[in-house]
């Protein structure tokens, strides 16, 4: 250990061989521990009812079957019709959150507008008090009546306020000159917002874009509040009605006209979970990287 | 004056409009639920409304406050987001320095992409996963107990287990989310320092001790003010996730948001829930004002607002 390790002719001393040593341990064993319970899914999915009972799940598939997923998927559309409404809702929800957020967060910047600090204060003191829980409840589902409707699950969410302060920190840094020149053109403040800031403004919008998408996909809450139609419900609550009850899984496999007596509801658990999270995960190594330099880009910005 | 603002806000028309929408989003889903607090002094019924409710001053509070749940769910709402708050501090700013000293680019990339996929998966899933680890006949780990002899644990029949597991549930979801913004600050550090320090003979974890973590001391303290003004709000998708309706585990693991969430689920009467939840937002009001107004104090610059 005392000798020094050569790299890039620079001189590794017995202190940082130690730490280097310690810190690649410890940072692999978390990794590993990340990554554990996904592997426990992903296999467990591809074992064979009996051989769960048995042994439990387990890290590899000690009897390989694709079972669980032929009976998951035997009623293939009560499975889309959840994809379908979270993509609606995911889809529709970023787009005008988005806009909204970013409309919102660039007039903030504006210092031709006189009363910008005042709506900054009105936005920002809704992070620090709320209402509760209960008449957010009453309201929309009562007083909006949008119970049973996909808007209850699209306009609560659509403002973000950390967003529209992200997007308002990165807008600061863009010259006001560009808005001055551009409205001396003759470009409204719509058009100079659209043409002229968005443009610039790329990343933080790739940001809260990303941040809300992953929200509004990964959103069961609100659909277990007001959402009692199963057919418009969303995947997350779709498989924790599933997790929660067997019940409920045997309902589609009768609707889909699968009899069989014993269900291999231990896979099937699984499974399910797969299928939900599947597209998450194979999307996950494009968009990390705009994540993380979303997450680098706040964090500077403060 | 009055003339001159006027002339002002036609000039500034286009703005106007352009902030309408959030703020007729946020005075819907905002600013009304906030008027809506005074159903804690009601009591509520679907049938009667907001407006035809009978007013029972404080009968909504005293009830909560007898029935000894206002301290059960005070306590563990407090603890469990103090036990958070330690927890993953130290450990997201360990992992952010160790991975920022290692050299190689291959291992820092895989390493930081593992770590932060949990963050991306619903709390549904996590529940899953939970249930696939935990469960007493198949999980496993009571499997894996079993392989070396020791005995299963029934962690859904033992309330105590829930104070560790919690926190490490927590924790892995959230580890690679907030050492990733410590990275980032440490990335942002001056490297001239780091290296001049070097050539005065400072071994790694003096430089570790005197730059980094100095370095990065703005960074801790805006998290943890953050973290510290939403220490009455608890993670409900945490814990309605892990622990459901399991009565048996709600002495340790009921926090606010779950109480006040089963009893608007399974009680007709409202204004006892709405109490609770006013009382929740009261007391995170006053603890960010009065962690805000501290900071304010001790030095201006590292207050939030």
């Amino acid at each position: 250990m005392a000798k020094a390790k050569r790299s890039k002719g620079r001189e590794y001393s017995a202190d940082r061989i130690t730490f280097l040593a310690f810190s690649y341990t410890v940072i692999t064993l978390l990794t590993i521990a990340c990554l554990i319970p996904f592997l426990m899914i992903i296999s467990s999915s591809f074992t064979s009812e009996r051989s769960i009972l048995i042994y439990g799940y387990s890290l590899w598939p000690r009897d390989f079957s694709l079972e669980s997923y032929r009976l998951s998927l035997a009623n293939p559309n009560v499975i889309l019709r959840a994809y379908w409404n979270t993509i609606v809702v995911t889809v529709v929800g970023t787009v005008f959150g988005v806009f909204v957020n970013s409309m919102a967060g660039y007039v903030l910047t504006r210092k031709d507008f006189p009363w910008r600090n005042l709506f900054a204060y009105f936005f920002f003191f809704t992070t620090l008090f709320s209402g509760g829980l209960v008449p957010y409840f009453i309201l929309v589902s009562n007083t909006l009546g949008l119970r049973n409707n996909l808007l209850a699950l699209i306009l609560p969410g659509a403002v973000s306020v950390w967003n529209m302060l992200l997007v308002k920190g990165f807008m600061s840094g863009i010259p006001f000159e560009i808005t001055e020149s551009a409205k001396m053109d003759g470009a409204g403040d719509f058009t100079v917002y659209l043409r002229f800031i968005m443009p610039l403004a790329k990343p933080v919008i790739a940001t809260i874009a990303l941040f809300s998408a992953l929200a509004f996909w990964n959103d069961w809450f609100n659909t277990m509040l007001f959402i009692t139609d199963e057919r418009l419900f969303t995947l997350q609550y779709f498989l924790q009605r599933l997790l929660s009850s067997v019940r409920n899984i045997r309902a589609i496999m009768d609707e889909a006209g699968v009899d069989i007596p014993t269900l291999p509801v231990q896979s099937m658990k699984m499974s399910l979970t797969i299928i939900v999270t599947g597209p998450i995960i194979f999307l996950y190594p494009f968009i990390q990287r705009y994540f993380i330099q979303g997450l680098t880009l706040g964090s500077v910005k403060g | 004056m009055i003339a001159r603002s006027f002339k002002t806000a036609v000039r500034c028309r286009t703005l106007f409009l352009m902030l309408l929408p959030a703020f007729v989003l946020v005075i819907v889903f905002s600013y009304i639920p906030m008027a809506g607090i005074a159903m804690a002094f009601q009591q509520f019924r679907y049938g009667h409304g907001f407006f035809g409710s009978p007013w029972v001053g404080l009968a909504n509070f005293r009830f909560f406050f007898s029935s000894g749940m206002a301290w059960r769910v005070t306590r563990n709402t407090f603890l469990y987001n103090i036990a958070f708050l330690i927890l993953n501090t130290t450990v997201q700013i360990t992992v952010a320095i160790m991975i920022s000293e290692i050299g190689s680019k291959w291992f820092k990339r895989v390493t930081q992409t593992c770590l932060l996929l949990p963050h991306f998966i619903s709390w549904v899933v996590v529940s899953s996963m939970a249930y696939g680890l935990f469960n007493f006949e198949n999980g496993l780990i009571n499997n894996t107990l079993a392989v070396f002899g020791g005995n299963p644990i029934d962690v859904y029949g033992n309330p105590r287990a829930w104070i560790f597991i919690l926190p490490l549930v927590n924790l892995w979801k959230a580890v690679g989310f907030g050492s990733i913004i410590y990275m980032a600050a440490i990335a942002g550090l001056d490297a001239e320092l780091k290296d001049s320090a070097e050539v005065d003979g400072a071994n790694i974890f003096q430089r570790i001790w005197h730059i980094t973590l100095p370095g990065i001391i703005p960074t801790i303290l805006i998290l943890t003010l953050l973290a510290i003004g939403q220490i009455f709000r608890g993670n409900f998708q945490l814990f309605f996730q892990m622990v459901g309706d399991n009565g048996l585990l709600l002495p340790t693991t009921d926090i606010i948001d779950t109480y006040v969430f089963r009893s608007l689920r399974f009680t007709p009467e409202l204004g006892m829930p709405a109490a609770a939840g006013l009382y929740q937002s009261a007391m995170s009001f006053v603890t960010i004002m009065l962690t805000n107004y501290l900071v304010r104090c001790v030095d201006k610059d590292y207050a939030l607002f």
